[in-house]
């Protein structure tokens, strides 16, 4: 902890403070990108200039980029000491590859 | 520290939700759950993707919905998500008014969302006799929308539990790592949402 190292509290507190500001600005940031991939989104799936066959691997790549930016801004998962929600989170999208691939290859009514 | 230490903007640690012992258990055990609750959705993904042609002659995905509505939908629960940001933002440095109000923006925004959803299924019902037993699509599209609906309510719920519960107390280290752990699930919650505006929405209408 910072404040048991610094000799003034009083500095110590607005170093902090425009630290979590900085954050928050690239919390910011990165909400802008989000909305700006959702929009490009929705705006593919009504435009004609697009082939059909390319919509679709198109719009999930955006979904993927959208929720990393969610995961490791917005969750912190980027700040220290997260090395357990990494592996507890990546564990459960390699299980999401898993049952997805095998429920669209296996079922077939 | 300690849970019942009384401190001030300068003693409080920079991440109060691993301060204590209880703190770096609820923050360890929170992920756990979020990676089971991947799996959980997984399921209901996988299935829906198996099943979004087999309309049993009923109505079918591109006929049902509808862009505007989701793109309101998906605008709301995003930016609930930015407001949980600034919330956790002014959790960090001990303002605990500020963090009350931005809570409660991303409760008002939830709860518009919920309405908006619940608006949608009263519409399918009625107006395309789209129901749970209509088909196989309908079956899996209300059990995986559904379920995050009400993770949705579940979540609004708890934040608003935490506000009234603690309004008098303030910010301590013992109810710093319960609004963290709740702001996680709110940002889960719009995750598993990005998925479904894409999966089943959007891909839905690309046919």
């Amino acid at each position: 902890m910072v404040s048991e190292n610094s000799r003034n509290p009083k500095v110590d507190l607005a170093f902090r403070r425009k630290k979590n500001a900085e954050e928050m600005k690239h919390q910011v940031v990165s909400f802008a990108l989000m909305i700006f991939l959702t929009i490009v989104a929705f705006i593919t799936v009504g435009y004609d200039g697009i082939d059909e066959w390319l919509k679709v691997p198109f719009i999930v790549l955006l979904a993927c980029i959208q929720v990393i930016f969610q995961l490791y801004y917005f969750m912190h998962m980027n700040h220290k000491g997260h090395e357990g929600p990494q592996f507890f989170i990546w564990s459960g999208i390699f299980v999401t590859f898993l049952t997805v691939l095998a429920f669209m290859t296996i079922v077939w009514w | 520290m300690h849970v019942e230490e009384k401190l001030t903007a300068e003693t409080f640690p920079e991440q109060p939700e691993k301060a204590t012992l209880e703190g770096k258990n609820k923050f360890i055990g929170f992920w756990v759950f979020l990676g089971g609750e991947t799996v959980l959705f997984a399921t209901l993904f996988a299935t829906f993707l198996a099943l979004r042609d087999s309309t049993a002659g009923g109505a079918s995905t591109q006929e049902l919905f509808d862009i505007k509505l989701v793109f309101v939908a998906t605008m709301l629960l995003l930016t609930s998500s930015l407001t949980s940001v600034y919330a956790i933002y002014h959790m960090k440095n001990f303002q605990f008014g500020k963090m009350q109000f931005w809570f409660g923006v991303t409760v008002l925004l939830g709860l518009a969302f919920l309405i908006l959803e619940i608006y949608e299924f009263n519409h399918y019902m009625h107006e395309f006799e789209f129901k749970l037993t209509s088909s196989a699509l309908g079956s899996a599209f209300y059990t995986l929308v559904g379920t995050h609906g009400a993770h949705v309510a579940f979540g609004l719920l708890w934040i608003t539990t935490l506000m009234i519960r603690n309004a008098k107390r303030g910010l301590n280290l013992y109810n710093a790592p319960k609004y963290y752990v709740a702001s996680l699930y709110w940002h889960f919650i719009d995750v598993v949402w990005v998925f479904i505006f894409t999966v089943v929405y959007l891909m839905g209408m690309v046919g």
